[in-house]
């Protein structure tokens, strides 16, 4: 089966989020690659996976008829956004929910949507 | 009755699950596997009238059910995938099992999927009655108050799901088996106490629901006897089963445990529920639903209600505490200090958990505060605990219940 995990969380306003820490020396590693190790080992496949900009950056777009409306702002507004999403590839829902428990994003307040995706 | 139909009838509640639970090991179609087993029962209601009921009713009906998925999945022949299917229902005699767990009873695969924590808590439940108890929807929706087709719909919308979102066929491995079947406990637990206290309408007693669950308790007991809190389960609900009939008087009004006629409590449930309890606590690995025996045990122990170990009953709900910790359990632990030690020491506990207001709403924080009230005199306190209980109590008996105790501390009626 093959899934999305939706990785939700609060996301502070962009007014009030704090500077980036300026980096030095060696890069760290990203705080998902140890999730993604793990997954690597139990076979559950990682076929895609991203962080996305703030919420602050989205565009909607919809349609009527011909005209094309385009609003800033994420779909919904609520506290919790979108934060990133993996598409990974396991044996069943019990495997994806074990996946979505172990991501950092879960561990840390944030919670994560376990969607299957289609295949034709 | 005939005695086929006696014959087929026994079948159905003996091997209902079983057979549909086979099916859907071998099809992996829910909506398939319940009408190929329907049909193999209504084939054995004219086949065992001729060639007489077959010494195995259960093998029969899963090699009949099975023969028609077959036929079923030929006739519909038209993908790869279905003569796949119909390649691996071929195999004579019985996949291996292959569960991890190494529990390999197609029913166990059955009640730990219906009751997976993906699935709505209605959903469980329902689905656990459809597949494994194999009441009819019209049934379910009966005892849940819901319109059929509504029920109808949970159930499709379930099977849906466990398709769609890949929810697996099987007994969960070992590292998720205490969590899940906690799980399934918790599904058994709450269609007990649906049948025992209705959470709404007329009707407190659903003795249906009631007795399913204590049946699909004993089936989990049978099939997990490594698993204490299984039998603990069963041992509280036929603990809590045999005072059914003195829970309620002649008039259909609530009578409480300390007035309730001991003599009506049935003997043989609570014999077997307390072997069944004492063979569990031997495994040393107390949990909730066997310390929720050990309480009603203590009940059934006592011959009078003034002979009850209320101490000792405090001290479990201290130990429960650990394992719920909910006011509810509090509230419970409240009373039996109460009858422990004095209605004044109970007040305390109770007063406490009324500042906190955790149980704001439940009609029985009111109504415990009011009795311990009364029995320290402060009428005029009593009477209003008990108007306010009366605005928050679900069922008529209880409603009923506290007017008459309003009206022994002299509270006009609500």
């Amino acid at each position: 089966m093959r899934y999305m995990l939706l990785m939700c969380g609060e996301v502070a306003a962009d007014d009030n989020a704090p500077e980036p820490e300026p980096v030095t020396g060696e890069p760290e590693e990203p705080c998902w690659m140890p999730w993604a190790r793990e997954m690597k080992e139990r076979g559950v496949l990682l076929h895609d996976g991203a962080q996305l900009q703030h919420a602050s950056t989205a565009t909607t777009v919809r349609t009527s008829g011909d005209e094309v409306l385009v609003a800033d702002g994420p779909f919904a507004e609520t506290k919790e956004q979108i934060l990133g999403y993996d598409v990974i590839e396991c044996a069943d829902l019990d495997e994806a929910i074990y996946a979505a428990s172990r991501h950092p994003v879960a561990r840390s307040g944030g919670v994560v949507e376990v969607r299957p995706i289609y295949r034709w | 009755m005939t005695e086929v139909e006696e014959a087929v009838a026994a079948a159905f509640r003996a091997e209902w699950g079983r057979v549909v639970a086979t099916l859907i090991r071998m099809t992996g179609d829910w909506d398939l596997a319940e009408e190929c087993a329907q049909d193999a029962f209504a084939t054995a209601l004219t086949r065992w009238s001729a060639d007489g009921v077959p010494n195995r009713p259960g093998a029969w009906l899963t090699t009949t059910a099975r023969n028609r998925a077959l036929d079923r999945l030929r006739r519909s022949k038209t993908e790869a995938a279905k003569l796949q299917e119909v390649a691996a229902l071929s195999v004579p005699g019985e996949p291996a099992g292959g569960d991890e767990s190494g529990v390999a009873d197609d029913r166990l695969r059955l009640i730990f999927t219906c009751c997976h924590p993906a699935l709505t808590l209605e959903a469980r439940v329902a689905l656990t009655l459809r597949t494994l108890a194999g009441l009819t929807t019209a049934e379910i929706a009966r005892a849940f108050l819901v319109p059929e087709p509504t029920m109808a719909k949970r159930l499709t919308r379930a099977k849906q799901k466990i398709r769609d979102a890949g929810i697996p066929y099987r007994v969960p491995p070992a590292h998720l088996l205490p969590e899940r079947t906690g799980g399934v406990l918790a599904v058994l637990y709450l269609l007990f106490n649906e049948g025992y206290s209705a959470s709404a309408g007329d009707d407190l007693l659903r003795p249906g629901l009631s007795a399913e669950a204590i049946r699909l308790g004993r089936l989990l007991a049978g099939l997990m006897p490594d698993e204490p809190e299984a039998a603990g389960l069963l041992a509280l609900m036929l603990l809590q089963d045999a005072r059914s009939a003195a829970r309620l008087d002649g008039t259909g009004e609530l009578v409480s445990l300390e007035d309730q006629d001991r003599s009506r409590w049935d003997q043989a449930e609570i014999v077997e529920g307390r072997a069944l309890l004492e063979a569990a606590l031997r495994r040393q690995r107390a949990g909730p639903y066997q310390l929720q025996a050990a309480i009603a045990a203590c009940h059934s122990d006592a011959v009078q209600a003034r002979d009850t170990d209320w101490a000792q009953i405090a001290l479990l709900y201290e130990r429960l505490r650990r394992f719920i910790p909910s006011a509810v359990v509090e509230l419970n632990r409240a009373v039996a200090v109460a009858m422990a030690e004095g209605p004044a020491a109970g007040l305390v506990l109770v007063d406490s958990l009324a500042a906190n207001g955790e149980l704001t709403g439940y009609y029985l924080l009111p109504a415990t505060r009011a009795d311990l009230l009364r029995r320290l005199d402060r009428k005029a306190e009593a009477a209003a605990c008990y108007r306010q209980a009366l605005g928050l109590a679900g069922t008529e008996p209880e409603r009923r219940y506290l007017s008459r105790r309003l009206a022994e501390v002299g509270g006009a009626p609500a």
